[in-house]
């Protein structure tokens, strides 16, 4: 009895191989309107997240980028201006040590200047002296002369021009002798 | 199923075909169209809800959402199509794998307790979709011609090779994936849930009908029914994400360059 109740349920069984057609329809309308609210609905809002998190991390790291470029920047800037400080001072200093150079040069030729012309002035003065006390002995000489010629002539000379032309005439020849030793 | 039985003869009819048939509940409204249209809000309620108020750092709730929707997104979408066409296809690929699986789950979940996909209707639309889909973005992408010689000839294949490769690859690729789609899920949901009901009915039975010595195997055949539920949602998990991967896989092979 059991056995061909088995056999009448066997063959009462629908097939499930094929498909019931409304059921087709009603999955597949399901299954678009579901479709339709997450294309519409759920996925873009999950991906402006997505792409807000992703932005948020690449600002944080582009951030970290531009402080270290400012910073790198910054450095240079340092290193260039401390390379100019440098590079001034090694410029003042050789301007320094030139122009020192030149003043003691200046100095110098102003000291031998001074050291020339004290030494021309000297020069001078002892021409002039020299000069002076020639002129002083001309005459000196001459009166003396003729002084001791009156007195071993015993010949007065009185007329003064005379006397005077006599004695340079005299003492004229005496320094034509005595100009190449003397001078 | 097995009270009806019962209260129509002492005599026991094993599962089968006959147990996914439920009478109408009104009109020619059935129960698995009743848990396809629940399916519907299910999924539409849990992603709206999580996802009207985003924040960069997930709570509990939207980090479960997020995880659903990242697993899609980036292992099962990321792995199969390129980056740059992955966009377009993440709201098919999310809807497919949500909708499948709650669908599954109603296999286990008390009081619903038919995995809708048992009813092989459903997911032949869905296979018969993707099938189409499939097809069609291929031959939008690389043109009619060019798109069939890309799937059908691959480059580096000896002429001899290509009369034996061309028809196999025809009908492996053109032919076969909408069946071979269909049939993993309707099977493994079907034959599931005909086994639970073989331990059930059975165990019920046994307990009812049996003489009193074997009636001590009706315990065994309830905690088999338990254990097997649970290996029943281990597959019913499983058959939403082998679907929907291989929706991925079949989308990004027909927009990809090479073969």
């Amino acid at each position: 009895m059991l056995h061909t109740q088995l056999i009448l349920a066997a063959e009462t069984q629908p097939n499930p191989v094929l498909p019931n057609p409304a059921e087709i329809i009603i999955g597949l309308i399901a299954f678009f309107i579901l479709l339709y609210i997450i294309t519409k609905k759920v996925v873009p809002r999950f991906e402006a997240l997505y792409a807000e998190r992703s932005a948020k991390i690449e600002g944080g790291i582009e951030k970290a980028e531009q402080a270290q470029a400012e910073a790198q920047r910054a450095l240079e800037q340092y290193r260039a201006q401390l390379a100019e400080a440098r590079a001034e001072a090694a410029r003042i200093r050789d301007d320094a040590r030139l122009e020192g150079v030149q003043i003691v040069d200046e100095m110098r030729a102003q000291a031998q200047a001074e050291s020339e012309r004290i030494v021309a002035q000297g020069q001078a003065q002892l021409d002039a002296q020299r000069a002076q006390i020639v002129a002083e002995l001309r005459g000196d000489l001459g009166r003396m002369a003729v002084t001791l010629a009156e007195r071993v002539v015993g010949e007065s000379l009185e007329d003064e021009t005379r006397k005077r032309g006599t004695v340079d005439r005299f003492l004229n020849e005496l320094d034509a002798v005595s100009a190449p030793a003397g001078k | 199923m097995g009270r009806l039985l019962l209260a129509e003869s002492d005599s026991y009819v094993a599962p089968g075909p006959q147990s996914f048939d439920y009478p109408a509940i009104f009109g020619g409204v059935t129960k698995p169209m009743v848990q396809i249209a629940l399916s519907v809000i299910i999924v539409a309620v849990f992603y709206l809800t999580a996802s009207s108020r985003l924040k960069l750092v997930p709570g509990k709730f939207q980090f479960l959402a997020e995880s659903a929707y990242s697993t899609v997104r980036n292992s099962i979408g990321g792995e199969n199509i390129a980056r740059k066409d992955l966009r377009p296809y993440i709201p098919l690929l999310l809807t497919l794998f949500s909708f499948i699986l709650v669908n599954n789950l109603f296999g286990f979940i008390p009081f619903f307790q038919l995995p809708t996909m048992g009813h092989i209707a459903f997911p032949m639309g869905l296979a018969v979709f993707v099938w189409l889909l499939f097809i069609f973005v291929g031959i939008r992408r690389h043109g009619f011609g060019h798109y069939f010689a890309k799937t059908l000839v691959p480059e580096g294949v000896p002429k001899p090779v290509l009369i034996l490769y061309i028809p196999i690859e025809f009908f492996s690729t053109f032919i076969m994936r909408p069946v071979t789609l269909t049939a993993r899920l309707f099977a493994t949901m079907f034959a599931g849930h005909i086994m639970l009901l073989v331990f059930v009915t059975g165990g019920e039975y046994i307990l009812l009908h049996a003489s009193a010595g074997v009636k001590v195997a009706a315990p065994i055949a309830f905690l088999m029914a338990i254990g097997l539920s649970f290996v029943e949602l281990l597959i019913q998990v499983l058959q939403a994400y082998v679907f929907t991967l291989l929706t991925a896989n079949y989308i990004g092979g027909a927009l990809a360059e090479g073969h």
